[in-house]
């Protein structure tokens, strides 16, 4: 059962990796986890979704209110790309950077349509990553349980 | 758990306005055997630093409290650069201002890579400057800044940082798990990455001069300690 879950977990994390949802910064986060801190990743992400709940409610106030405040829109997506980088969320961290492109470039209607691209790919992440924390965490809590011998 | 205890770590305070990079930081810099402080701006960590230039208006040492406690005193600043109100470069720049604290070595985080702007820090007196995410790696060369703060003739030279089991500061863990253990997943990659290159006889050597040092690193710094109210 242990090994069936290994499996799924590894082969969960792979396709993340390669289908570029996430990056080895993700693998970082696991690499400091350990038997004190069982929680760490789980508790980062926990914390990205919170973050990024904000961050979409208020661009997508700053987008509807408007006269286009850019500055305060870039500086907006800069956080949440910056949140999106430390858990190695790629796709998400992508679509911020163009969404900033067309800040600069003060382009409303190109950074309405990469706002939707943000909004769909964190949506998918979040699901994938839940999907991968059902079967990572039981498996943890499962070794927790028999790791000491 | 045997080894170094609480008031011979070294103490950081770590200054970022994201939550999410607090918390990495803190983890990263517990993982690498340091006490942590965290605060979520520049104006917080002068009020954290500043209680020091009260109370010792015109020592060097950057002590929290009158006591002696070595907790207290904090051996290295690692901040965000870009942070509303007060940015990275303007805490530094204040630190390095003032007679009490400008010893204390301070580290920038960003995550843009402006060379401009990394060399403005590294001129203004920052030791190091990484580029966010920050890794594991970026916090192993933290070390030998923090070692300046300490009397140096009285600490052995340490070459390099090792992160092993025991100097992580969980208290749970009081032995090195060797490889044979069939742990799983993110677990053993920890493990292989802690081990590395190095065999058990360097986890005990590293452990014994660890011991050595946590008696020394209680011994002030200054003699004017004692003095300086």
């Amino acid at each position: 059962m242990e090994n069936q879950k290994q499996h799924q977990a590894a082969y969960m994390r792979r396709s993340l990796l390669d289908q570029g949802y996430l990056d080895e910064q993700f693998i970082h986060l696991e690499e400091l986890q350990d038997d004190a801190n069982p929680n760490f990743v789980e508790e980062v992400v926990k914390l990205f979704y919170t973050d990024s709940a904000r961050f979409i409610r208020n661009i997508e106030l700053a987008l509807e209110n408007g006269p286009c405040d850019f500055a305060r829109l870039d500086n907006l997506m800069y956080q949440f790309k910056g949140s999106s980088s430390s858990i190695g969320a790629t796709r998400v961290k992508r679509q911020c950077s163009q969404f900033q492109e067309y800040c600069n470039a003060k382009n409303i209607e190109g950074c309405k349509n990469t706002f939707q691209g943000v909004k769909q790919e964190y949506a998918t992440l979040k699901t994938k990553l839940e999907a991968y924390f059902q079967v990572s965490l039981s498996l943890i809590r499962y070794i927790g349980n028999y790791s000491k011998d | 758990m045997g080894m170094a205890a609480t008031e011979s770590k070294f103490h950081v305070l770590a200054v970022d306005d994201s939550v999410i990079d607090r918390k990495l930081i803190e983890r990263l810099l517990k993982t690498s055997a340091c006490q942590v402080t965290t605060v979520d701006s520049g104006s917080k960590a002068l009020e954290f630093l500043g209680l020091q230039e009260h109370d010792k208006n015109h020592t060097n040492q950057p002590c929290v409290s009158l006591d002696n406690h070595q907790e207290a005193q904090i051996n290295l600043i690692i901040t965000d650069y870009c942070m509303p109100g007060m940015t990275g470069y303007d805490l530094l720049k204040k630190i390095k201002e003032s007679s009490s604290l400008r010893n204390i070595p301070v580290v920038i985080m960003s995550s843009e890579n402006v060379p401009s702007r990394i060399n403005r820090c590294l001129e203004e007196g920052a030791e190091e400057f990484f580029l966010k995410p920050v890794r594991l790696s970026d916090v192993n060369k933290l070390r030998p800044h923090m070692m300046k703060t300490k009397c140096k003739s009285q600490l052995q030279e340490e070459p390099e940082i090792i992160v092993t089991e025991e100097n992580q500061g969980s208290i749970e863990i009081a032995y090195v798990v060797p490889s044979e253990v069939p742990l799983t997943g993110p677990d053993t990659v920890q493990q292989e990455q802690q081990q590395k290159s190095q065999g058990n006889s360097n986890i005990n050597k590293r452990k014994a001069m660890e011991e050595n040092l946590s008696q020394d690193r209680t011994r002030p710094r200054y003699s004017s300690l004692t003095t300086a109210v």
